[in-house]
């Protein structure tokens, strides 16, 4: 349905144009308008701290290193090399690449303030080369006489430049706002609240987050090149460490996730010291405080604050009605095998969570896996989703041996999850959530939402679609992990243990949506305790007992059976003696 | 060039300086599961104070000493109050960056009460800056010889407060588990307290003892801080052990790096080396592996 008002984002284009027009004309003078273009070249810097810190939750303190290599390429390449300007922005570009993928690869086994610290190291070699590599570099002196790009017209006065620099703000900033909602963007934002979960929806987390390196890397690149021809010169100690902690600041006073926080933020951070200026020394004291009071006091910087002020423009975008029925996975005929289990086995040091489990969920059945307390069950349900390596033994999902493999291989074969502990993606709404697990289906946009509707729909999670997970009580949040999971069209939907803290009635609704699901033909794997629960729902039950399964076949046989009476209530015999 | 022990030694005193810097990020680390990116500027901090003391007020060093710790000991209770406090309950990094955002703020503090010229302190023996002693063909500078003392002794009542007192096996338990902790009894807020003050005296005290050797400079604190920092990981971040033995083989391989391969690259090598031990084992010398369980 197409409106005649304009949305926020139209009124961005609108007004970020009309800045970009406007302010070299009002800003004039020459110290001025260096630092309009300082404030351009920061921002897109500072925007690409918006990709990796705010939707990827991956922090960095190098920014100011890849601005560095983008502004040593323009001068490097063009007074000492005597390439074309373009020529060299690309060259920074590729370099900054290359940087990007290898801090982001190290987030394979790292995170948090490990992460920060080989950042750091990153920055502070970097820093160190350029200063000392005096052959190369030009020392700390630097290089001087950079020329500016020719771009139509030659941008051969401040003001001319100033237009040119302040337009590729505008356009980077509307490229990350764009990516944002788009399938990378959600994927990152997915990441960063719940590694775990993502993989196992089939999120790549590591391509998103090397991703997330890599744009990052690019756009403080692009500033630097910017940078460089702005101010004509340039010499190492512009890149160091502390020009990092600022452009994090930036980010972080304006408000981490949000596009125009981010160019707030610069602007903010760049004409301060000139508003303040009398202030002097005290300036940087002043400075240093309001990074920690916006800190405590603002979570979600200045821009989340004016948001929380006026609501409009935030203002979700509308969720498409679903079309069709909750789509289903490829008809099978029943009983045809989907997973098999064979010998399978998991290690913990000494201890033998599971010890040589064999068992075969079929198309179209509820399989139901029981055991005591820490039988193994989610472990089971761990090694066969990806989470955990198993330590022997064979999995087999629809065909392909998968076991070992990395979560997100597996889910893309068609298998999905929820957990046993809630890993939703808290901070992002429930539709956005559902989004994530319907991106496994793969498709394009439309195909994407229109299964997420459908899931929503099924799960009755309509009125709930734009809350954050983390609002929503618990049953919902139960609720919304299958929804996500299902949006995913799986061939077979892992439950681990969905009934657990749930009330009676909730546990009724839950009882009648997976006896929905069998109808329609999906085949799951439920990790369960209650045991009314599991005899109204299973066809078929595996039970196991300290890593091994002592019991199989149909509910009210296996139940019956004294070992498996003996798991729960304890030995009888060892009780007597 | 300098003979083999001389640049041990060299090394040895350097590491101390980053073992008690490490150690300060380690303590504060199992009491909160904070990293205290302004542990550099406490050590900054501790010798501008002592600096003050001693060439300001012309006070004996002892005394100086003395009351430069209790100001490090207020500074790490407002540090505590101020920062750590508003956001104990908020992920990673809100906490780095407020922590960072202190850093920022304390250097510039410095910078404008002392101001941007390099100050210089006398050693404690007089004797002028090379006072010293030559034992077996090794040069001994009092400084160095003081460094490694003070250390020496810090350690050992380090440990036998930690092992033998109540309070320090309080501490202990506060770092294992808070919320059991509180359930015991222990007073958990006062104790986080205390270890920040503690941490801060530690990172202080590094910086009364390399002040007669380094200039006294605004930003002095930042590299050794983060230095430190790498130190503790390579060593085993969390760990006590890991903290002195990675400090003290930081110190000695900046030493005889800085020796035989190259003086300005001195200060890439602990990052060199801290990215060489991130990946091959991001568990330091004594750290455990641990995994996030699904």
């Amino acid at each position: 349905m197409r409106t005649a008002t304009l949305k926020p984002v139209h009124w961005a284009i609108l007004g970020g144009a009309l800045a970009v027009a406007l302010l070299p004309l009002l800003v004039t003078g020459r110290y001025n308008t260096n630092v309009l273009l300082l404030a351009g070249a920061w921002a897109i810097a500072a925007l690409g701290l918006t990709v990796v810190l705010g939707y990827a939750g991956q922090i960095s303190l190098a920014q100011a290193s890849f601005f560095g290599i983008g502004a040593y390429a323009i001068g490097l390449g063009t007074v000492h090399y005597g390439l074309n300007w373009w020529l060299a922005f690309v060259l920074g570009l590729v370099a900054a690449v290359a940087g990007g993928i290898i801090l982001g690869a190290t987030t394979l086994k790292l995170g948090g303030h490990y992460l920060a610290m080989v950042t750091i190291g990153f920055q502070i070699i970097f820093s160190l080369v350029m200063t000392n590599w005096s052959a190369f570099s030009g020392g700390p002196d630097g290089i001087t006489r950079i020329p500016r790009p020719p771009f139509f017209v030659p941008l051969n006065s401040a003001q001319r430049y100033a237009w040119f620099a302040l337009a590729a703000t505008l356009l980077v900033a509307l490229a990350v706002h764009a990516l944002r909602d788009s399938r990378l963007g959600r994927s990152m934002r997915a990441v960063r609240e719940n590694e775990i979960a993502a993989e196992a929806l089939g999120v790549d987390t590591l391509r998103v987050k090397v991703t997330a390196f890599a744009i990052s890397a690019v756009l403080g690149a692009a500033g630097g090149s910017i940078y460089a021809s702005g101010f004509l010169y340039i010499a190492p100690d512009t890149f160091d460490f502390g020009t990092s902690v600022q452009f994090l600041a930036m980010v972080l006073v304006g408000g981490r996730e949000s596009v125009a926080g981010s160019v707030l933020g610069a602007g903010l951070l760049t004409f301060l010291p000139e508003w303040l200026r009398e202030l002097k020394k005290i300036y940087l004291i002043v400075y240093g405080s309001i990074i920690v009071l916006v800190i405590v006091f603002m979570p979600e910087g200045l821009w989340g604050f004016v948001t929380l002020l006026s609501r409009s423009l935030a203002r979700p975008s509308p969720v498409p009605p679903p079309r069709g029925a909750l789509p289903m996975g490829r008809a099978r005929p029943a009983g045809e095998p989907v997973l098999v289990i064979e010998n399978l086995g998991k290690h913990f040091g000494g201890l033998k969570a599971v010890d040589g489990v064999s068992f075969t969920v079929r198309q179209g059945e509820v399989h139901a896996l029981i055991g005591p307390n820490g039988s193994g069950k989610t472990t089971i349900i761990n090694v066969i989703s990806g989470l955990y390596a198993p330590s022997f033994g064979e999995i087999t999902f629809l065909g392909r041996s998968v076991g070992g493999q990395r979560a997100s291989r597996i889910a893309r074969c068609g298998m999905t999850r929820t957990f046993q502990n809630l890993r939703l993606f808290r901070e992002l709404t429930v539709w956005e959530n559902v989004l994530v697990g319907a991106q496994r289906a793969g498709g394009d946009e439309t195909a994407i939402r229109e299964r997420a509707a459908s899931a929503i729909e099924f799960m009755g999670l309509t009125s709930h679609v734009h809350n954050r997970a983390k609002n929503l009580p618990y049953g919902t949040q139960k609720r919304v992990e299958i929804a996500r999971a299902l949006a995913g069209v799986p061939e077979l939907l892992l439950l681990d243990e969905p009934a657990a803290g749930l009330t009676q009635s909730e546990k009724e609704d839950l009882v009648e949506i997976v006896q929905q699901l069998h109808a329609r033909g999906l085949t799951m794997l439920l990790v369960e305790h209650d045991m009314s629960l599991v005899s109204q729902l299973s066809h078929h039950i595996t039970v196991i007992n300290f890593g091994r399964k002592i019991a199989e076949g149909a509910p009210e046989r296996v139940l019956a059976e004294p070992a498996v009476g003996e798991a729960y209530l304890g030995n009888r015999e060892a009780a007597r003696a | 060039m300098a003979s083999i022990g001389q640049i041990l030694l060299a090394g040895l005193s350097l590491g101390s300086v980053y073992a008690l810097t490490a150690l300060g990020f380690v303590l504060i680390y199992r009491a909160t599961n904070v990293v205290n990116f302004a542990q550099g500027e406490f050590l900054m901090l501790g010798a501008y104070f002592l600096f003050t003391f001693v060439e300001g007020a012309k006070l004996n060093y002892g005394v100086a000493a003395l009351i430069a710790i209790g100001m490090l000991g207020v500074l790490g209770l407002l540090f505590a109050l101020g920062v750590y406090y508003p956001l104990r309950n908020r992920s990673f990094l809100p906490v780095i960056i407020a922590t960072i955002g202190a850093s920022i703020m304390f250097q510039n503090g410095a910078l404008a009460i002392w101001g941007s010229s390099p100050e210089r302190l006398r050693p404690v023996l007089e004797g002028g800056g090379s006072g010293g002693v030559t034992l077996g063909g090794v040069y001994f500078n009092y400084q160095y010889v003081i460094i490694l003392a003070v250390t020496l002794v810090l350690m050992g009542f380090q440990y036998a407060f930690f092992e033998f007192t109540l309070l320090g096996k309080k501490t202990q338990a506060i770092s294992q588990d808070k919320d059991m902790a509180r359930l015991l009894g222990i007073p958990v807020t006062g104790m986080i307290a205390l270890t920040f003050i503690y941490s801060t005296i530690l990172g202080g005290l590094a910086g009364m003892l390399v002040a007669p050797i380094f200039f006294l400079q605004h930003n002095m604190g930042s590299i050794p801080g983060l230095k430190a920092f790498s130190a503790s990981i390579i060593g085993g971040f969390g760990d006590v052990r890991g903290a002195i033995v990675g400090g003290l083989t930081l110190g000695v391989l900046e030493s005889f790096g800085g020796a035989y391969i190259s003086t300005v690259y001195k200060d890439a090598f602990a990052f060199l080396l801290l990215i060489i031990f991130l990946l091959v084992r991001p568990q330091g010398l004594f750290g455990e592996k641990v995994g996030e369980k699904a």
